[in-house]
């Protein structure tokens, strides 16, 4: 049973220690997806077999971190699939890609264990381990911009998520002072047991801290600043694991913080805080696609739109609105995951990341077109994909618990962001071919892992959208631990 | 130790703590920065010994030592490998000047005490007074690093808002758990491995490490 636990943080270790000894060679570049793999079933069979934790107390797993290990997974599989060919394509040096292959997988261990650590402690280490092992791949590619969006990157996240351990210091400052268990004073099952001894002043300070620090680090405004620059400056695979898996995680932390807070202060405060930024990330989100020029940073953006959606949600909080949030999640990690390597793809047959230079891609590259066509209807929300479902059940419940006008406003700014991202789509895609010399050019076809990346995202994004089968029993669980009323 | 030697030598060292936060906000030599946050650090180490010795805790004054190996001597002697390719040494320009940084610097420590006031109530004793002034070294780093426009600058300020969280975490409850508090120190000391090589890279890149290049990302 331990194995479960340890497993999802060990597969991805073992493959970077591979790695880092042999080098990035046709067979190990295979590895991450290997233990991406390993990583996805644990998660199931820990989904199937309920909650338990380690000894010793460091780790633990219930119905909401079996959840979220697979949507970890579930990204992390077609980006490791997708990257020998996109290093290939780079003509990325040996040393430069064994770092690659390294600290990508360093990157999903880190994530493995912020959902599977048993403290808030232990879940702020491994999140502020990612900035650390993510700088390199955002500055990848050393150029001048890369090299900014890399600064900026561990700056503001370093920065804002310091805020977080402040946060993290006064909750165990209150949690002594109310006599919770020391061993436990940091653990999140014993702080929200006994959150109702906590002291209201304090806690309330730290929640905001909280709050404040692990949105930052999840795309939320107003620490949202990093984000368009990183996700628009990493390789293709990175942004995907960035923008479908790092955010959730994130908010994963937020999520644990709010079931305490919700405890010790009632439903309200967080409410009231969650409204903000979201309602704030959804406007900023929708004022800087208007007139986006670059496919990458739009995407980027339409992250900032997801994580406040999802915020709002959470503000939401009934068990329609908790479950919504989490199949948003899954939906949100899918199919932007796809977009993303779909625009890796298309960047490294264009040669340039802007809207206005890829119009007859689309002939040459018809695969990845049409799997970032699909993938932007799928994010913009259209049926058959689950982000339909999961923000339909957002917005009725948003209506149900009196919420009517933060809904209403958040669905006018996404309305505006939708148009501007499909106005984008289309001119990328629908645009006529460009003529005069290189545009005869031979069709690019991705190579097979890459192609599976490609095409096996989206259907499980609808297939789930369609019904969730074994995944509703999970969704009800982690819904109900997140104490939805 | 007995109470009046204890609350005067955590006095001090609170006093000193403080006033290297401050002073870094009036130089503008980057080496001077740098001293400065050694300095700081030694600070911080002494702060943690007193608390550690007063509560009779032998393993709180092992971290001190620690600490005080990290901030005083590892971090510090990275600052100054990252300054070292610099060819000028001085803060160019910062965006604040330094009359008004002090003046900033006195009003942060004015609504720390507003803010901290919860925390003070619930656990009254000589510590946990002290805990304004270590949130005022939080926000006089988060101010150095928004308002500096050198690389190396920006660091020290991200540094002395973690020199201030430590020192909140140790003032109110003794330090957070072991496992935490040596997963932070790491996590600090490879952000700053990381901000040092970016440094270099930037000096490849750009010439040298006037932030104000940075800024061909934008909408």
């Amino acid at each position: 049973m331990t194995l479960l636990l340890i497993a999802p943080i060990g597969a991805p270790l073992l493959a970077a220690a591979c790695q880092a000894a042999l080098g990035w060679r046709r067979a190990t570049s295979w590895l991450g997806a290997a233990a991406a793999a390993v990583l996805l079933t644990c998660g199931i069979a820990l989904a199937a077999t309920g909650p338990h934790a380690a000894p010793g107390g460091l780790l633990r797993a219930d119905a909401l971190s079996a959840f979220m290990l697979i949507v970890i997974g579930a990204v992390a599989l077609p980006a490791m699939l997708v990257s020998p060919a996109h290093l290939a394509a780079e003509e990325t040096s040996p040393r430069d890609a064994r770092r690659y292959g390294v600290l990508t997988q360093a990157f999903v261990a880190a994530m493995a264990l912020a959902v599977l650590a048993a403290s808030l402690g232990m879940l702020w280490v491994a999140i502020e381990a990612t900035t650390v092992v993510t700088a390199f791949l955002v500055g990848h590619r050393r150029t001048r911009n890369a090299t900014e969006a890399a600064w900026k990157y561990v700056v503001i996240c370093s920065a804002g998520i310091a805020l977080a351990f402040l946060g993290v210091v006064l909750l165990h400052f209150a949690a002594q002072q109310a006599h919770v268990p020391a061993a436990g004073a940091l653990g999140w099952a014993d702080l929200a047991a006994h959150a109702g001894r906590l002291d209201p002043d304090v806690t309330r300070i730290a929640v905001a801290l909280l709050v404040l620090g692990f949105g930052a680090k999840a795309g939320l405004a107003p620490l949202h600043a990093w984000l368009p620059d990183a996700h628009g400056q990493a390789p293709a695979p990175v942004s995907a694991l960035m923008s479908g898996a790092l955010l959730s995680v994130a908010f994963y932390a937020v999520l644990r913080v709010k079931v305490i807070a919700d405890a010790a202060l009632g439903t309200g405060f967080v409410r009231t805080l969650l409204l903000t930024v979201a309602l704030a990330s959804l406007a900023l989100a929708a004022a800087l696609l208007l007139g986006q020029r670059d496919y990458k940073r739009m995407l980027a953006y339409s992250s900032i739109e997801h994580m406040g959606l999802i915020a709002l949600g959470t503000a939401i909080g009934t068990r329609l609105a908790m479950a919504a949030v989490l199949l948003h999640i899954l939906g949100h990690g899918l199919a932007k995951t796809v977009a993303f390597l779909a625009a890796g793809h298309l960047q490294q047959t264009a040669g340039t990341s802007r809207i206005g230079a890829v119009r007859g891609v689309a002939a040459r590259a018809p695969l990845a077109a049409g799997a970032f066509g699909a993938a932007v209807l799928a994010l913009l929300g259209f049926p058959p994909f689950s982000l339909f479902a999961s923000e339909l059940a957002v917005f009725r419940a948003g209506f149900a618990a009196g919420l009517g006008w933060a809904v209403a406003a958040a669905l006018a700014l996404l309305l505006a962001a939708t148009a501007a991202i499909a106005a984008g789509t289309a001119r990328m895609l629908l645009g006529g071919p460009r003529t005069g010399p290189g545009a005869a050019a031979v069709p690019s076809r991705p190579p097979l892992g890459a192609a599976a990346a490609l095409l096996l995202g989206l259907p499980v994004c609808a297939a789930v959208g369609i019904g969730l089968g074994p995944l509703h029993g999970l969704l009800l669980d982690a819904a109900a631990l997140l104490g939805a009323h | 130790m007995n109470h009046t030697t204890y609350v005067q030598l955590l006095n001090a060292s609170c006093g000193a703590f403080l006033l290297a936060g401050v002073l870094v906000l009036w130089r503008r030599d980057l080496a001077a920065i740098v001293r400065l946050f050694a300095l700081q650090g030694a600070a911080l180490a002494l702060l943690i010994a007193v608390l550690g010795v007063h509560e009779g805790e032998a393993g709180v004054v092992a971290l001190a030592a620690g600490i005080g190996a990290l901030r005083t001597l590892l971090l510090p002697w990275l600052l100054r490998r990252a300054l070292a390719g610099d060819g000028t040494s001085r803060e160019t320009q910062p965006l604040v000047n330094v009359a008004a940084s002090l003046t900033v610097a006195a009003l942060l420590g004015l609504l720390c005490y507003a803010v901290t006031r919860p925390i003070v109530r619930l656990d009254p004793t000589p510590a946990t007074h002290a805990v304004p002034v270590a949130l005022t070294v939080v926000l006089i780093g988060l101010f150095v690093l928004v308002t500096r426009r050198r690389a190396v600058s920006q660091i020290v300020g991200f540094l002395l808002m973690d020199n201030g969280i430590t020192a909140v975490a140790f003032l109110t409850a003794s330090g957070v758990p072991l496992v935490v508090e040596l997963g932070v120190s790491l996590d600090v000391l490879l952000a700053v491995l990381v901000l040092q090589v970016l440094t270099a890279r930037m000096r490849a890149a750009f010439g040298d490490t006037d932030l104000d290049d940075l800024r061909e990302l934008r909408d």
